[in-house]
């Protein structure tokens, strides 16, 4: 089993349990504050910037870009061995200012992973329900 | 009001230092024991003189089994700060120092120990069983987001992406930190370490390479705080707590592992705020600093935090460490005197305040001429986060 699936598992709450439900139905959706219009991720009960809680939940178009990145070569599961190097990125959207979504990006070598690289959302579903927003090279 | 110079550390002890997992079999409350003497002797207070008890770091010995254990008579206020990690270091200290200047206590252990069991490992993090799964890891762990290095170089990554500091920049602040190290003879690493050998080491999380990872170690130790009054009437000389700072903004948050600080907080170590209040408590500005101790979990974190305390602007911290700019001679601000998380021990941040008492009381293997004021920082990572400043 490689390392993505071994951690493929979510366990949602009454916070969170909004933004899974979404991703089941492969909608990529964020809280945006009802008072102020920031984007609020992960989900929170109140704003960041003004403390409202009302908030709707917004769909993204899922094209975004690498803000940042690292590549992980030694294995924290010392039972990973063969996973590594992988590439870990935080993803920034044009549509969601200020949200930072952590993600993989799919079938692209780790030494092309660059800042700014232009991605598009492609959902993966590692193991039964689980799903996932994950992305590939636009 | 203000806690400023109100209270001093008079004694400091410590465990000795262990292998990962060399301490398993020790009942902590023996090596607390042990530290709490130490740190007795040095400074003059009688055991029966102890009354608090303050810790951090879901530290597991609570003061209902520390009290009897250790034959303290009687608890007149205990503290645990919120957080696991290194965050809680310094504000440990600063809630000592709160309480007894508020009248709660007389006399505080600040107190850590760390055993780390020989199947798991603290840098497994949330790929550990130890660490459960939870709803709000659910945004990076699917993803292989999972260690303490992996979320620290992702937020370095950013910082050379916008102002172009370099992989030497790290072997800068590694080498500097092991030659502190070879000369003080605690240290765990003491061979020498050059840029080369540090370019030339293996990646552990890009850009961070291995002299770039603390070590991971067995020990502890015992910190004691009591009033200013009291402790002219003591052993040692007192280093008195000038300023305390606890917290950070809130859009720093979760911003470690969920990397969702806004742009320059991101490409930072989230102590901007803290240093804030921390000279203003003091009454001082970075130019009276003499030394600094620095948490370096990461060595990129300690170029990270030289920006956010002010001691160049942010995107300057890499060629400020250029050229043994972190030198306890020679340098532009000597950091790590000791050789820190890296290479001395890794004690949760313990040692770092340990150091500043050394120095204010002129006694470090690398002592920085007429040291007078100490900066010390807890770890970058979730809030709450802290730093003190010490005098002497």
């Amino acid at each position: 089993m490689t390392l993505l699936e071994q951690l493929a598992s979510i366990h949602p709450d009454l916070h969170t349990r909004e933004y899974w439900e979404y991703c089941a139905k492969r909608e990529l959706r964020f809280q945006r504050c009802g008072g102020c219009g920031a984007f609020r991720f992960p989900p929170l009960t109140g704003c960041r910037e003004c403390g409202a809680t009302e908030a709707a939940w917004v769909a993204v178009s899922g094209r975004g870009r690498v803000f940042s990145y690292t590549i992980v070569h030694h294995p924290a599961i010392p039972d990973i061995v063969e996973d590594v190097p992988y590439a870990v990125v935080a993803i920034e959207f044009d549509d969601a200012p200020g949200v930072h979504l952590i993600s993989n990006v799919l079938d692209v070598g780790v030494d092309e992973i660059a800042v700014g690289m232009e991605l598009d959302l492609v959902w993966d579903e590692p193991s039964p329900g689980v799903v996932l927003p994950r992305f590939s090279k636009a | 009001m203000s806690l400023k110079d109100q209270c001093a550390i008079v004694g400091v002890g410590l465990t000795p230092y262990g292998k990962r997992g060399e301490f398993f079999e020790t009942p902590q409350t023996d090596q607390i024991r042990g530290a709490l003497h130490k740190a007795l002797d040095e400074s003059g207070l009688e055991l029966s003189d102890i009354d608090g008890f303050s810790s951090y770091s879901v530290d597991g010995n609570d003061p209902g089994m520390l009290a009897p254990s250790l034959g303290i008579p009687n608890v007149n206020f205990s503290n645990m700060v919120f957080g696991g990690g290194g965050g809680g270091t310094c504000a440990a200290v600063a809630n000592a120092a709160a309480g007894i200047h508020a009248g709660l206590a007389e006399a505080v252990m600040v107190y850590k120990i760390i055993t780390q069991p020989p199947h798991a490992r603290f840098g497994a993090a949330y790929g550990s069983k130890q660490i459960a799964a939870n709803p709000y890891s659910d945004f990076h762990r699917p993803f292989g987001l999972i260690s303490p290095v992996q979320f620290m170089a992702m937020l370095f990554r950013r910082h050379m992406h916008r102002f172009g500091t370099k992989p030497e920049h790290l072997a800068e602040v590694a080498v500097s930190t092991r030659t502190h190290a070879g000369r003080n003879p605690l240290a765990l690493k003491r061979e020498p370490l050059t840029i080369e050998e540090h370019q030339e080491s293996r990646l552990i999380a890009d850009p961070f390479r291995l002299f770039d990872c603390c070590q991971e170690n067995d020990g502890g130790g015992v910190i004691l705080v009591t009033s200013a009054e009291r402790a002219r009437d003591l052993a040692q000389k007192p280093v008195y707590i000038m300023a305390g700072a606890q917290g950070g903004s809130s859009q720093w948050g979760h911003g470690l592992t969920m990397q969702n600080q806004p742009d320059d907080l991101y490409a930072s170590a989230g102590h901007k705020h803290l240093a804030e209040r921390l000279y203003r408590m003091a009454g001082v500005s970075p130019d009276d600093v003499d030394v600094a101790l620095l948490y370096d979990h990461f060595s990129g974190l300690v170029i990270l935090q030289l920006e956010d305390y002010g001691f160049c602007k942010q995107g300057e911290g890499g060629p400020f460490v250029e050229d043994g700019g972190l030198l306890w001679q020679g340098g532009r601000l000597p950091v790590n005197t000791h050789g820190g998380n890296l290479s001395e021990v890794y004690l949760l941040g313990l040692t770092h305040i340990v150091e500043a008492v050394r120095q204010l009381r002129g006694r470090s293997s690398s002592q920085v001429d007429d040291a007078e004021i100490a900066l010390v920082t807890a770890g970058p990572s979730n809030l709450p986060t802290s730093s003190l400043l010490l005098r002497r």
